[in-house]
């Protein structure tokens, strides 16, 4: 079964769109949007880093991620104005990416399938790593739930509950980094983040708890994944835009039905 | 045995000194109220002892087992964010939910549970908070500036509703206030504070103290009279109701 590759694309779309969602509730609670895109279109640059060095581009993504996710969580609440500082950060980021993946020989033509993705090239090492980065992030999240929700209410609360919301935001900045980089071959750096804010945006009108708004984010993200493939194929449309655009119309799809019910 | 003992606390925010050399204990079932103008640090003060900013210098020591409520000056809650009552309220912790009706009730919420938070009104919301810091039975209840946006009758009611929290539970009280006239007949101490400690004492004692009418000159000198003038009308009327 595992050796059809719409098969192996169906299920990295799954995964990717599984774990991003809820995810990217905390992202849209406290209101990071920006900051998943900083550091996804950061990773271009561990693209290139990983073609240099010859290393797996999973780790070359995911350290960069990483180390950008890092840095501005540090800057975050120091006193910097937030939005320039990411604006620069992140497009530099994409930048210097670029400009050092046209140093490297013979990848430029691949360079496209790192900005939008490549889910039909889909291996299954690319499968395990795409499942258990997955996994990772989703019992990440699971296991933090709570104190997680506390610390994104109010750092204080967090801090009189006896937890430190530092800390918390910590687990959500590993969690970010990793959906960055098992993403990067399902939609590309530059559409990462619709994959975690679309959905749960989309969950919101229909949410009445914050767990509701979280499982049918990431009912949404997933059903993206799979619908988005299945036009891709029936289309021959590009596989990554076409997720997001179901993703879309979903986004418009329930805040239509959240308008009417009001 | 003091709830808790705080001695020369400094705190440095950014380079800035908010707090110098505090000194403040708390005793159990007490109400202690901060005064102080705007930037006087008495929200770092109260920071400082839910441990969310760390001393520069001196040190904070809180009873053992000591059962802190917290409500928090403000607490904005983004829109994207679904949360009713009952769900707040089980945070960070799952509760059992006759625990939640009590806490609600006790806290003048009965009947809130299944609301969303960012539908409440500003009275309400701020009685879900103080649910939520009595889930605990707190031996220690800490209110920074509870009646924000709260208008008279409104903020009234809530001061009575934390005055029978302590006749209840027996929970001391720690409170930040700008309304001068509540704090004077509630508190049985007062702490004024303008980075570190002008005054303390009994809220008469505070209210005559020439550091206290500096910070906050002659108007609140009217405003305790206005203030022992209703004390005095409500004895008589009390005396008259018996009669």
């Amino acid at each position: 079964m595992l050796d059809d590759f719409l098969t192996r694309a169906a299920l990295a779309g799954l995964g990717v769109g599984l774990a991003a969602a809820p995810l990217g509730c905390f992202v849209v609670w406290r209101r990071m949007a920006y900051f998943g895109d900083a550091t996804a279109h950061a990773t271009i640059l561990g693209v290139a880093l990983a073609l240099a060095l010859n290393m797996s581009i999973f780790a070359g993504a995911m350290i960069v991620a990483l180390l950008m996710a890092l840095t501005v969580s540090a800057l975050t609440g120091r006193g910097y104005a937030m939005d320039t500082l990411l604006g620069v950060m992140a497009h530099s980021a994409l930048a210097i990416g670029l400009v050092a993946v046209s140093f490297i020989q013979g990848v430029r033509l691949d360079l496209m399938s790192y900005l939008f993705g490549d889910i039909l090239a889909v291996s299954r090492g690319d499968l395990v790593v795409i499942w258990g980065g997955a996994a990772l992030v989703i019992a990440l999240t699971l296991w933090r739930w709570q104190a997680l929700l506390t610390a994104t209410l109010s750092p204080d609360l967090a801090h009189a509950s006896g937890f430190d919301p530092r800390r918390e935001q910590l687990v959500l900045t590993l969690c970010l980094a990793v959906v960055v980089a098992v993403a990067i071959k399902v939609v590309g750096v530059l559409l990462i983040a619709a994959l975690l804010i679309v959905p749960a945006a989309s969950a919101r009108p229909l949410a009445r708890t914050p767990e509701g708004m979280a499982i049918i984010a990431a009912a949404l993200g997933g059903g993206a994944a799979l619908l988005g493939l299945y036009a891709a194929y029936i289309y021959d449309t590009p596989a990554g835009p076409s997720i997001v655009c179901v993703a879309a119309f979903g986004f418009a799809g329930t805040n239509l039905i959240g308008l009417l019910r009001r | 045995m003091s709830l808790v003992d705080i001695a020369g606390l400094t705190v440095r925010l950014g380079g800035h000194t908010a707090l110098e050399n505090v000194d403040l204990a708390i005793m159990p079932g007490e109400i202690v109220t901060i005064v102080g103008p705007n930037g006087s640090g008495k929200t770092t003060l109260i920071r400082a002892i839910i441990g969310a900013v760390s001393p520069a210098a001196g040190r904070i020591t809180r009873a053992e087992g000591l059962r802190i409520g917290y409500v928090p000056q403000r607490l904005s809650i983004d829109r994207t964010l679904p949360l009713t009552v009952r769900r707040f309220l089980n945070l960070p912790h799952r509760r059992d939910p006759a625990e939640l009706t009590e806490a609600l009730t006790r806290a003048g919420a009965g009947g809130l549970e299944s609301r969303q938070m960012a539908d409440l009104s500003g009275g309400q919301f701020q009685r879900a908070l103080l649910a939520r810091a009595l889930l605990d039975r707190p031996d220690l209840l800490i209110l920074d500036e509870p009646t924000t946006g709260l208008d008279q009758p409104g903020s009234a009611a809530l001061y009575r509703q934390i005055e029978e929290v302590r006749r209840t539970l027996g929970s001391a009280i720690l409170m930040v206030s700008h309304e001068l006239h509540v704090v004077m007949s509630a508190s049985d101490r007062v702490i004024c504070l303008n980075g570190h400690v002008c005054c303390h004492g009994t809220p008469e004692v505070v209210a005559s103290a020439p550091e206290y009418r500096a910070l906050f000159g002659s108007g609140t000198g009217g405003a305790l009279a206005l203030y022992r003038h209703d004390h005095d009308h409500h004895h008589d009327h009390e005396g008259h109701d018996h009669a």
